[in-house]
């Protein structure tokens, strides 16, 4: 089976209204090159699940955003997302803000099939106040305690940013935390992935690299092959995040007019227009990874 | 007597928190709870679990700032953010954090200011907060002892469960919720007064009563006598140094003050 399509495809496969999955993990690994691919089009009206970092800023900036599914957004080094904020201050998307371990349980009960999963986690807090369509419900047993019965997160599509996959969607991730990507192929109808590196199946014929694979095959809908397609986020080992582009892209945000200068500067027709605006897939590689 | 700085009696305050807590996961969020826990790790808890803020667990504290190119981390397992969840909810950890509000209750906040809908001031998000004050002990280090942190009503956003009897989910006690430590750059503080009131435990030299409580949002209740937080030792400073060797602690605290402020 060949799942190989470009950037355009995937998102002519995204429709006006989608719950769309982002993976990766705040500045990391961020399926950043299939975002952009978003940017350039004219889908709008999306609900993004995502454990934010830039992509979610740079989705809420470009108006995309209906509403939000998220615990937090943030760049790590620069902790709070620009344009998120921008976008939540002046009241300009719904949310729907759940602990980050609620989160992987809603996005782990879309991958079984079940309506909800219970837990101990947002008893207590206002996350249950403001999102009144989040239930609780009684234990069945002899403890009979109150337990939130988190919804499953069903995602209309899934963008995932990895190391390296085959044609056939075999896809590996050798940074040190897949986060919850498994879970956000698995809770998904469809699941496109970028790959910094296209690879033959023979690069997971030994147990070393086979087990850096945390989905089967079935999950993967299309591969992308965009090197450096994770770029301004990490995609520890190949390459750290851009320290200066990230610093240039949130004090873009404090400038009038600010978001349009920065996609006129970097955005471009397409990915190969953006990687050289950039420095180049060499200037991308050698970006050092973050001491934490 | 030693020379100190504020932040250095803060790291050492603040990792009394784990003492006594035997083999837990200590996170500490922010520079100087993470050296708090670090110390800890290192003198009164010695089987403390740490990570490496990134994804393995490690046998010893890494060291904060940017280190030689020869340094090895110490790791001991693989530990991931899904795992970190299997161990929240366990209950084998015990985090400090900061949050931007905390009221009379010790709920906290560190999502958002103002309206829900358009806030005056977008923070993080609630994050881990939820989970990890339904599931496991939490301190909490605020470097600004005021009354914006310290509110006079209820938090804007509610992140965290504290000891309040109205949000009592159907069939827990108070008593399951566990909330340890407050330090401040003014104070330490727990919840150990009457019906899990805010209460004082020590003061930092040179700070008051009073000084405490005009910048305390709600009723603290003061102990017949309050001690004065311990100074630092020369045997913690050292592993301080060893723990930040470039001192990104003395930029924590505004114009790094001396952490005896009566001299």
């Amino acid at each position: 089976m060949n799942k190989l399509m470009n950037a355009r495809d995937v998102v002519g496969r995204l429709h006006d209204g989608m719950t769309i999955g982002i993976g990766g993990w705040g500045p990391r690994r961020k399926p950043m090159a299939l975002v952009r691919e978003i940017l350039r089009s004219d889908l709008r009206d999306l609900t993004v699940v995502a454990y934010g970092g830039a992509d979610v800023g740079m989705l809420c900036a470009a108006g995309k955003v209906r509403k939000l599914v998220f615990a937090f957004v943030s760049l790590d080094f620069i902790p709070l997302e620009p344009y998120f904020r921008k976008a939540r201050q002046s009241g300009a998307i719904e949310v729907m803000e759940i602990d980050e371990g609620m989160f992987m349980l809603g996005l782990r009960a879309a991958a079984m099939r079940v309506p909800f999963l219970p837990t101990r986690v947002g008893l207590g807090t206002d996350v249950l106040r403001r999102n009144p369509a989040i239930k609780t419900i009684v234990s069945p047993y002899e403890d009979a305690r109150e337990l939130v019965a988190m919804p499953a997160l069903r995602l209309d599509a899934s963008l995932i940013h990895v190391d390296r996959a085959d044609a056939r969607g075999v896809c590996q991730i050798k940074g040190p935390d897949h986060y919850m990507d498994d879970l956000f192929a698995r809770a998904a109808d469809a699941t496109y992935v970028s790959c910094d590196e296209l690879v033959e199946s023979d690069w997971f014929a030994s147990p070393d690299e086979a087990r850096y694979v945390f989905w089967e095959r079935a999950e993967t809908t299309g591969v992308v092959h965009l090197p450096g397609g994770a770029h301004p986020s990490s995609c520890n080992p190949l390459y750290g995040f851009d320290v200066a582009h990230f610093k240039e892209y949130a004090a873009s945000a404090t400038e009038e007019g600010g978001w349009q200068s920065y996609l006129d500067k970097y955005l471009g027709a397409s990915e190969d227009d953006y990687r050289e605006r950039v420095g180049g897939l060499e200037a991308i590689r050698k970006l050092p990874l973050p001491t934490y | 007597m030693t020379d100190y700085t504020l932040s250095e009696l803060l790291i050492c305050a603040a990792s009394e928190a784990w003492r006594g807590d035997g083999e837990v996961l200590a996170t500490g969020i922010g520079l100087l709870p993470r050296l708090a826990a670090s110390l800890s790790m290192l003198t009164s808890n010695p089987d403390l679990m740490m990570t490496d803020s990134e994804a393995f667990m490690l046998s010893r504290p890494n060291p904060v700032g940017a280190r030689d190119p020869s340094f090895r981390p110490r790791y001991e397992s693989w530990m991931g953010f899904s795992r970190i969840f299997d161990n929240v909810w366990g209950g084998k950890r015990h985090a400090m954090v900061g949050p931007t509000q905390i009221d009379r209750f010790g709920q906290s906040n560190i999502s958002c200011i103002g309206d829900y809908a358009a806030p005056k001031v977008q923070m993080l998000g609630v994050r881990g907060f939820p989970g990890n004050s339904i599931s496991h002990a939490n301190s909490f280090f605020v470097p600004a002892h005021n009354t914006r942190v310290f509110v006079e009503g209820e938090c804007d956003m509610v992140s965290s469960i504290g000891y309040n009897p109205d949000r009592l989910p159907r069939g827990y006690s108070l008593d399951e919720i566990d909330i340890r430590l407050v330090v401040t750059d003014l104070c330490v503080m727990d919840f150990g007064g009457p019906g899990h009131q805010m209460r004082l435990r020590s003061l930092h030299p040179g700070v008051s009563v009073e000084q405490v409580q005009q910048n305390t949002g709600f009723e603290l209740c003061v102990p017949a006598e309050v001690p004065v937080t311990p100074a630092p030792t020369p045997e913690q400073l050292a592993i301080i140094v060893e723990m930040d060797p470039h001192n990104l602690r003395a930029r924590e605290i505004k114009n790094n003050p001396p952490g005896d402020r009566s001299r």
